[in-house]
């Protein structure tokens, strides 16, 4: 192990995760902090910690300057990014590079590679890696789309090449649709954009989100198995299992070795994340993107597999190679995982940040909580609301969610409003345990008024 | 007087875009459920909202400044 002193450039749990793992590793840990998280459980539970600049992300955890310096005055000689911040910035990843550091993830070229939604389909397709069918660039003739739209099958999704963020997209349903909207699309992205091209996408209805966890030394890479991350609210996951429910094990086989071949393809070192659109009337799985960095939901993985994860992407990253084999690594029972939010479900989510009360988390043979949480902790406005993650772990499916219920009426959060009602209400939904679900499946739920009803409870 | 407070604690904000002028200018006339600012509380933002009628007096925090609920944003007269 090359890595002596490991600076964490990141707050919040997976600070103390990632101290934990490199403490399990005899690393010395050194952690970044704003001033306005001086007193947070990283801090206090690491072996050094320095402020790198105001509250404000932009002026702390985002300034990659800022960032390598405090690193390099530290005297650290790797940088773990966490995850959101820094975690997939390729100048960061060379910054920290060309001070002399060991970057703990990817290297830029891959990230930067894998952050470009265009390139990152050609790197996967090259990979024979399946990818949402569709017109290969843009299209500008209308007979041609029609003869596409025709081999990939209506609905298909007009979207403007120079286009993004949903602007200038289209839903043809039939050929007439197409027909009338195309034009329509070629105009508008001439005005919007300057640049009328359009190309062609199928509409995949009601996916699931399926993602497979990745590990490379920058030769071999190895997978560990699926997680199901359905249940979003606004893109961001609430709940995510492991493995993939209802799956069949030959497309759960296909998903996993496309996800090898592709990460083999860009010689990928670390922990990593091939996300999937599944479309479960087909049993046809879609490239969306890669991850270049530790998921918020690696827990369930961890559980099923017996793996740490953050430990093993530190010691390929410092050098190691992978230390398993891909038979040596085995899917058992099934885990989930609920992230907790300082926020009101009844009051549209309203962010909550206030000072942790009594905290009671119980941990057990296949209950984990992952938090940075203690008593009297002033929980800071200024970062996203995660404060922590409840994972269980049982045989099957059906006995991990009533575990889950178990978990979820024995944590006692006091001092804040979180997202437990909403968990709790998830894991009595028929439709949750009958695997009845889908990436727009919570967001109507929730309108319907699924939520009324259930407690507010204790937390 | 009226002072108009921050509904929740994290960053005050006098515009609605860094390149907005702000919401109010001293002497504006204002009316009970105007957005005079923005709070970014964990990454939502959230409008603050005169609770009376008057005549806008001025910003009591500056752009961008760390509040805590409770904190006097701006006055009205």
């Amino acid at each position: 192990m090359s890595i002596k002193r490991l600076f964490i450039a990141n707050r919040g749990e997976i600070a103390v995760r990632i101290v934990r793992a490199a403490r399990s590793l005899g690393i010395h840990t050194i952690q970044a902090h704003s001033e306005a998280d001086a007193d947070m459980l990283a801090v206090r539970m690491a072996d050094e910690a320095v402020c790198i600049g105001p509250a404000q992300a932009s002026k702390s955890y985002l300034d990659a300057a800022a960032v390598v310096r405090a690193a390099k005055e530290a005297g650290a000689d790797a940088v773990h990014p966490g995850y959101g911040f820094l975690a997939e910035s390729p100048a960061f990843a060379r910054a920290v590079v060309e001070a002399g550091m060991i970057y703990v993830g990817p290297s830029a070229d891959t990230i930067q590679s894998m952050g470009d939604k265009v390139s990152a389909r050609q790197v996967a397709a090259t990979a024979g890696v399946p990818v949402v069918p569709g017109s290969d660039g843009r299209v500008d003739d209308l007979d041609e789309a029609a003869a596409i739209a025709e081999r990939i099958g209506y609905p298909v999704m007009i979207k403007a090449s120079a286009g993004g963020g949903g602007r200038g997209i289209r839903i043809a349903e039939t050929e007439s649709d197409l027909a009338k909207f195309a034009p329509q699309a070629r105009q508008e992205a001439q005005a919007a954009f300057g640049d009328g091209g359009i190309y062609l996408e199928k509409v995949i209805a009601q996916p699931r989100h399926i993602e497979v966890q990745i590990l490379g030394d920058g030769t071999r890479a190895v997978h560990c198995f699926e997680r199901e991350c359905s249940l979003q609210r606004r893109r961001q996951k609430v709940w995510e299992e492991a493995p993939a429910f209802g799956l069949p094990e030959a497309t759960r086989t296909a998903m996993c070795d496309a996800a090898v071949d592709l990460a083999e393809a860009v010689e990928y070192c670390g922990a990593g994340t091939v996300e999937y659109l599944y479309d479960a009337q087909s049993d046809k799985f879609y490239f969306i993107e890669m991850n270049t960095r530790i998921q918020v939901e690696h827990p369930v993985t961890e559980m099923i597999t017996g793996l740490d994860l953050v430990a093993l992407m530190i010691r390929v990253c410092g050098g190691e190679a992978l230390p398993v084999t891909q038979g040596e690594i085995k899917l058992t029972g099934h885990a989930i995982e609920v992230r907790l939010n300082a926020e009101d479900p009844h009051k549209k989510f309203m962010p909550f940040p206030g000072v942790v009360g009594t905290l009671d988390l119980p941990e057990s043979d296949g209950i984990r909580v992952d938090h940075f949480l203690y008593e009297g902790y002033q929980i800071p406005p200024f970062y996203d609301s995660l404060i922590g993650k409840l994972i269980v772990h049982a045989d099957t499916r059906e006995a991990a969610i009533d575990k889950m219920v178990g978990a979820l009426d024995a944590v006692r959060i006091d001092g804040l409003k979180t997202t437990i009602p909403l968990h709790k209400a998830l894991a009595n939904s028929p439709d949750v345990r009958a695997g009845r679900i889908h990436t727009q499946w919570l967001e109507p739920w929730l309108e319907a008024g699924n939520l009324e009803g259930t407690k507010g409870g204790a937390s | 007087m009226a002072d108009i407070q921050a509904p929740v604690p994290g960053t005050f904000y006098q515009k609605p875009s860094p390149e907005d002028p702000p919401f109010k200018s001293e002497g504006d006339a204002v009316k009970t459920g105007d957005t005079i600012g923005l709070v970014e509380v964990m990454k939502s933002f959230i409008e603050v909202e005169a609770e009376a009628d008057g005549t806008f007096a001025g910003y009591s925090a500056e752009n961008e400044a760390a509040v805590s609920a409770g904190d006097v944003l701006a006055t009205l007269k």
